[in-house]
C-alpha cells in the first residue's frame, strides 16, 4: 500500500497495519473446494454404512473438519491478525458453554442416578 | 490514550484536509486503509460470533429433542431426499468457491472477474433456494408441514407426533438458513453493482471480504444441517 500523503499517525494508539493484502494463490481455493467435495462424498458414503450410534459422531466429525477448512482458508482466518483469532476461538468457546450446560442437563436425565 | 486522541482531533480540525489526500473510501475516523480493513473484518467476525450462537441454540434444541424422539428422528430423516440434499450441498459449496474467488479478484483489482464471480455466486445461491422451495412444496404436498396441515401418519400415534416435531425443526432450521441466503442474495446484488462500477481494488476490498465472511458462514450452517437432517 503506498504511503499516505500528509496526515501521518503521530500518536501511540495505532501502530500501523498498512501491509498489502494477503492474496492466496488461486489454486489454493480450488484445492479447498475439491477437499470439501471429497468430504461431502465421504459423509454421504459413511451414512450408508450402519455404524449404530457412531453414525452421528462420524457425520459431525466430518462436518467439523469441513467447517474448519472453510473458516481457515475461505474466510482467511489463517492469515488474519491475532485479534481475529481470539474472536473466532471465543465464539466457539461460548458455543461450547451453550452445548455443555444444556446437554449436561437434558441428555443425562434418563440416567436416573439421583 | 484519550490525550493523544484529543490532540489528534485538534490537529485534524486545524488544517482542513481535502479528500484528494487519501483513498476516497477511507472513513475519517481511521488512520489508513489497513486499519479500516482490520476494524471492518473484526466487526464482521463479532457479528458472525452472535450468528454462531443464534444457530447454536437451534442445534442444541435439535439434539435435546433428538434424544427424546430418537425413533421419530430416524423416521423423519428418511422422508428427506438425500440425493437432492447432497446435490444442493455441492451447489452451495460451489457458491462459496465463487465467493472466495470474487474476494481474490477484488484484491487484484480484476473488475470484470470479480463481478462475474459475484454473479455466479448469486446464480448458485438462487439455485439452492429454488431447490429448497421445491423440497418444501413436496413436503407440504405429502402432508408433512407441522400443525393442522400435518396429515402424515406413521405406525403409531407417538411416532407421528415425533415426526411432526422433527419436521418442525426441519422447517425452522432450513427456513432460517434460507432466509439468510435470501438476505445474502440481496447484498450480492448491491455488491455486483459496486464491483462493476469499479469501487474495489487491493487497497479497498473489505466490503467483498465481509460479504464473503457472511456467505461462508451460511455455507457452514448448511454443512451441519445436511447430515443432521438428511443422513442420520
Amino acid at each position: 500500500m503506498p504511503q499516505q500523503q500528509g496526515h501521518q499517525p503521530d500518536h501511540e494508539t495505532y501502530t500501523g497495519h498498512a501491509a498489502p493484502p494477503h492474496q492466496a494463490p488461486l489454486t489454493a481455493y480450488f484445492v479447498v473446494f475439491f477437499a470439501l467435495m471429497a468430504l461431502t462424498v465421504l459423509t454421504v458414503w459413511v451414512s450408508r454404512i450402519d455404524l449404530g450410534a457412531m453414525n452421528t459422531g462420524v457425520a459431525l466429525a466430518i462436518a467439523v473438519v469441513k467447517a474448519l477448512v472453510v473458516i481457515l482458508w475461505f474466510m482467511h482466518v489463517i492469515h488474519s491478525p491475532r485479534l481475529t483469532w481470539i474472536v473466532v476461538i471465543c465464539s466457539f468457546l461460548w458455543l461450547a458453554v451453550l452445548f455443555v450446560l444444556t446437554f449436561s442437563d437434558y441428555l443425562t436425565r434418563h440416567w436416573n442416578i439421583y | 490514550m484519550s490525550d493523544a486522541t484529543l490532540s489528534h482531533s485538534a490537529e485534524h480540525a486545524a488544517e482542513p484536509h481535502g479528500h484528494e489526500q487519501h483513498h476516497p473510501f477511507l472513513q475519517h475516523h481511521f488512520e489508513d486503509m489497513g486499519q479500516q480493513h482490520e476494524a471492518s473484518t473484526l466487526g464482521m467476525w463479532f457479528f458472525v460470533a452472535q450468528e454462531i450462537l443464534f444457530f447454536g441454540g437451534l442445534f442444541a434444541a435439535y439434539f435435546v429433542y433428538r434424544e427424546m424422539y430418537h425413533e421419530a428422528w430416524k423416521a423423519g430423516s428418511h422422508h428427506q431426499n438425500w440425493q437432492i440434499g447432497a446435490a444442493n450441498t455441492i451447489v452451495l459449496i460451489g457458491s462459496s468457491l465463487t465467493m472466495a474467488l470474487a474476494v481474490w479478484g477484488a484484491q487484484g483489482a480484476k473488475r470484470k472477474f470479480t463481478t462475474l464471480m459475484l454473479v455466479l455466486t448469486l446464480i448458485l445461491g438462487s439455485i439452492f433456494v429454488g431447490v429448497k422451495g421445491y423440497e418444501y412444496a413436496e413436503h407440504i404436498h405429502e402432508g408433512l408441514f407441522p400443525g393442522s396441515h400435518f396429515t402424515y401418519t406413521e405406525a403409531t400415534p407417538a411416532l407421528t407426533r415425533g415426526v411432526q416435531m422433527f419436521m418442525t425443526f426441519y422447517f425452522t432450521m432450513t427456513g432460517l438458513h434460507a432466509l439468510h441466503m435470501v438476505i445474502g442474495a440481496g447484498l450480492l446484488l448491491y455488491f455486483i453493482r459496486r464491483s462493476w462500477r469499479g469501487d474495489f481494488g487491493p487497497e479497498y476490498y473489505s466490503p467483498i471480504e465481509i460479504m464473503g465472511l457472511y456467505w461462508h458462514f451460511v455455507d457452514i450452517v448448511w454443512i451441519f444441517l445436511f447430515p443432521l437432517l438428511y443422513l442420520v
